[in-house]
């Protein structure tokens, strides 16, 4: 069972993150490339972990669909920097689920002409604790 | 011995409530001097002031310590009240128990205990003060208005209107800033030209008015009243007095691919160009990096058409040095070019530009001739997108931190213009807030909405991208929670405003202060909003922070009275607390001359009396008019015969003495 009482200042700690910086300006969401394929979007991983929102969080898709392209984080005018606090919901997912899925030395045999080097990166972020 | 008075401010709870006034008042009352010591609730107030004349004449004071705000506060009242009551102003001392001590402090006890310290002190130096005499020095009845935009034309014409004479430097050929290049202004609507050209005029005139245009400030000496200022008035090719302003010269120049300024580049001007028809002075100026003749030695065509004989390929910079009483600083706004935000796509696409580029295109004088058209093809664009606050707001190294205040209003404006005249074209703005704040201002940008349906979106645009000649722009719709994909013939960006790059070093050369956003600070943000701390340097328009065209024409208002009632005045006071030297220490070593910003010492040869040898020395010579008491010869020099009247080391001794007893 997941443990859900993660607090939005393990988060903000995890993170280093500090959502009250965020002025709504909703750029992170206007960024994102994997916008439709992510149930909640940066904005609000912002405004919910703000407001202590956040068992919806661990249990969404989002955390795995986002890409961990840095887009968000790179055009957030006040450098609130939302992909690392969903790097941090889903860290706080993968912590709890022990062992290690994915080793370096996998990495040759998954590997195929047309994967970018940021997905090998994104993989690591996801499988690896 | 000294009798002295100590007056204890409770100013209201601000100090009261963190610091126990009566113990102040009844400890201090023990110190060596001390005749009388009270507190009271406003101390400043009619009733406070009347405490402290009344105490002076009862008990004979000699000198008043006065336990309340900042110094920058109300020294001068207090100088002016205990002056009224027979004592010189020089004889009071405040000690700080305010911002340096309730304000920052919780602990009562504690706060008490530092305002009986910081008490003791004032009371020490106060035992050691001597009275000062304040000398005069003239005022030069004549003002520089540095920047011809409307704040500087504005107080220019306000100066002049009173009497006294004012010049305008401008660094462009032509005075008039931003406000010409604008189309209609908001929230009136009326055309920027039709109210800003009448002014333009009455500037070049008005015989108490003299533009400098072409022209920088090259170097400032001296202080408030007597200013002296080198102008550098750049070469123009073309000589001022002749020129008629025909243009005949400017329509033959074949040096044709340079662009134009005015028109922010979307057409070409000759080397030899007016700016625009309306300029003041309608003069015409070669710009030499476009001349061929100055390049190559060939052409000539301009001299040779020109009837009046006006052009002059050898013309150098000329110098002009003149007296001035007050400096007004007008040295305006630029808008960024969003060159950084390359997500927007304005360095890659044409048909993405910024609003002051968007001016030009519904100008009726601009290149379009008003006709407003995509810059990348010619064509009418169909649907506009409007992108506010970029590079307003932020945090990260691409942002100003500031609001620009203006690009809300201006948005609203576009927005409703291109409904007005384009009803067909569908125009999308989108805002994380929209910030009109003024007088019918949130009226004027409701109209847009509910009259010229304007469609506003809350959220920011993340990505805009070309396919086949249509802008493709990805946001976010925050309300609705979605990401929107949208094609648009134009996307304009209302880019932040900043001051002008040359503000920084005018600055420097004015010892005026400025933010870390290089706009001018003001002397006291609320109270004396239109003056620099440094005296005699005053502020006007953008320059001092963001603006719109109504509050900058007050600020430039507010500001000719702070020049007028200066200029009104014959003689200024000087500050008594000046540097001056002692004969028998000081040895000429020049050090302090050297440190001295204001360049108030200068050295002569002097018959000293040394311990029974007479013998001619080279002494340091302060000239207390020029000297502004900044103290920085008195910690240079190595003999210790630097001192400065009121602030002797021996008094600040005096103080640490008592601080740590
Ligand atoms: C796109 C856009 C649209 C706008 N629309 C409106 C509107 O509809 N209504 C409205 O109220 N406001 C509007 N504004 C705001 C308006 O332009 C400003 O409020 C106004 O121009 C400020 O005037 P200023 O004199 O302070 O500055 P400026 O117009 O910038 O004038 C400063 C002058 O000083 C000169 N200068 C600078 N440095 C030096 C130097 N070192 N030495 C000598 N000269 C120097 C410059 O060349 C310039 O001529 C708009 C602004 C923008 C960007
Ligand atoms: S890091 Fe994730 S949330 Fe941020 S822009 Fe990339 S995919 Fe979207
Ligand atoms: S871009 Fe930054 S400030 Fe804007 S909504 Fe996203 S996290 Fe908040
Ligand atoms: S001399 Fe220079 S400014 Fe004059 S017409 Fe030739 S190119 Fe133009
Ligand atoms: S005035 Fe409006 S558009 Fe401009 S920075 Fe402020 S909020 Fe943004």
């Amino acid at each position: 069972m997941l443990n859900t009482k993660i607090s939005k200042e393990d988060l903000e700690r995890i993170s280093g993150v500090n959502t009250r910086k965020c002025m709504k300006c909703g750029k992170c969401s206007a960024t994102c490339p994997n916008f439709d394929a992510m149930d909640y979007h940066p904005h609000q991983f912002i405004d919910m972990v703000d407001k202590g929102n956040i068992a919806p969080l661990l249990e969404s898709k989002a955390i795995w669909t986002c890409l961990s392209c840095m887009a968000c984080l790179q055009r957030c005018p006040r450098s609130v920097e939302p992909a690392k606090l969903i790097e941090a919901v889903r860290l706080a997912v993968v912590r709890q689920q022990g062992e290690n899925r994915l080793a370096a030395e996998d990495i040759p045999e998954l590997l195929d002409e047309d994967l970018p080097q940021q997905a090998i990166v994104s993989a690591f972020r996801k499988y690896k604790k | 011995m000294q009798r002295i008075g100590v007056f204890v401010c409770w100013c209201g709870t601000n100090i009261a409530a963190t610091v126990d006034v009566a113990k102040v008042a009844e400890t201090l009352k023990s110190e060596p001097g001390v005749v009388f010591a009270t507190d009271y609730q406003y101390m400043c107030s009619a009733s406070g002031q009347e405490i402290i004349k009344n105490a002076i004449k009862e008990h004979n004071l000699t000198g008043v310590v006065i336990c309340s705000c900042s110094p920058r506060m109300h020294e001068a009242t207090f100088r002016k009240t205990v002056q009224a009551a027979g004592i010189n102003p020089y004889m009071l001392e405040i000690a700080n128990i305010r911002e340096q001590c309730s304000w920052i402090h919780k602990d009562k006890e504690e706060a008490t205990e530092k305002a009986i310290i910081l008490g003791r002190a004032a009371i020490a130096k106060v035992h050691l003060n001597a009275p000062l005499t304040s000398m005069e020095s003239p005022v030069v009845k004549r003002a520089l208005v540095i920047g011809g935009g409307i704040a500087g034309i504005q107080t220019a014409l306000d100066i002049a209107d009173a009497g006294f004479e004012v010049d305008i430097v401008e660094k462009q050929p032509t005075i008039g800033g931003k406000m010409a290049q604008l189309d209609k202004t908001f929230p009136t609507l009326d055309c920027a030209a039709c109210i800003l050209t009448p002014k333009m005029v009455d500037a070049g005139s008005n015989d108490k008015v003299n533009l400098y245009t072409y022209c920088e400030v090259d170097k400032v000496e001296g202080f408030v009243g007597n200013f002296k200022v080198t102008i550098k008035q750049k070469p123009r090719y073309v000589d001022a007095t002749k020129c008629t302003g025909c243009g005949e010269c400017t329509t033959k120049c074949p040096s044709r691919k340079n662009p134009n300024e005015f028109n922010m580049g979307f057409d070409n001007r000759g080397a030899v160009y007016i700016p625009f028809a309306q300029a003041v002075p309608k003069v015409a100026t070669i710009d030499p990096d476009d001349c061929i003749y100055m390049k190559t030695g060939k052409c000539g065509l301009c001299a040779k058409v020109c009837t009046a004989g006006a052009i002059n390929y050898e013309q150098k910079e000329e110098f002009i040095t003149k007296e001035y009483g007050a400096i007004v600083v007008a040295t305006g706004y630029n808008q960024i070019k969003p060159t950084e935000f390359e997500e927007y796509g304005y360095n890659n696409y044409k048909d993405v530009v910024t609003s002051l580029e968007f001016e030009r295109l519904m100008n009726a004088a601009g290149p379009t001739g008003g006709h407003l058209l995509r810059p990348s093809n010619g064509k009418e664009p169909k649907k506009i997108v409007f992108v506010q606050c970029v590079g307003s707001r932020g945090q990260s190294c691409r942002d100003k931190s500031y609001c620009s205040k203006i690009c809300c209003m201006y948005t609203a404006k576009h927005a409703m213009l291109v409904k007005d005249h384009y009803p067909d074209v569908d125009v999308t703005v989108f805002y994380i807030d929209v910030r009109t704040p003024g007088k019918n201002f949130d009226e004027f940008y409701r109209r847009a909405v509910e009259e010229f349906g304007v469609h506003y979106i809350k959220g920011m645009v993340g990505k805009v991208e070309e396919e086949d000649g249509v802008l493709k722009v990805q946001a976010s719709d925050l309300l609705a929670n979605a990401q929107i994909h949208m094609d648009a013939d134009m996307v304009v960006l209302a880019a932040a405003i900043e001051p002008d790059k040359s503000a920084r070093p005018l600055a420097t050369m004015l010892t005026a202060s400025m933010d870390t956003n290089d706009f001018f600070t003001e002397a006291h943000a609320k109270l004396r909003p239109v003056e620099s701390p440094t005296a005699g340097i005053f502020l006007s328009g953008t320059c001092q922070g963001p603006k719109d065209i109504p509050e900058t024409v007050s600020q430039a208002s507010a500001c000719a009275a702070k020049v007028i009632g200066l200029l009104a005045k014959d003689h200024l006071l000087c500050n008594p607390c000046v540097a001056h030297s002692n004969e028998t220490l000081c040895n000429g070593c020049s050090t302090c001359a050297n440190v001295c910003p204001y360049g108030a010492i200068t050295y002569e040869d002097r018959l000293v009396m040394d311990k029974g040898v007479r013998e001619t020395r080279r002494i340091a010579v302060v000239n207390e008019a020029v000297c502004q008491g900044c103290g920085a010869c008195t910690v240079t020099c190595p003999s210790g015969a630097m001192d400065l009247k009121g602030f002797a080391n021996r008094q600040i001794m005096a103080e640490v003495d008592a601080i740590c007893r």
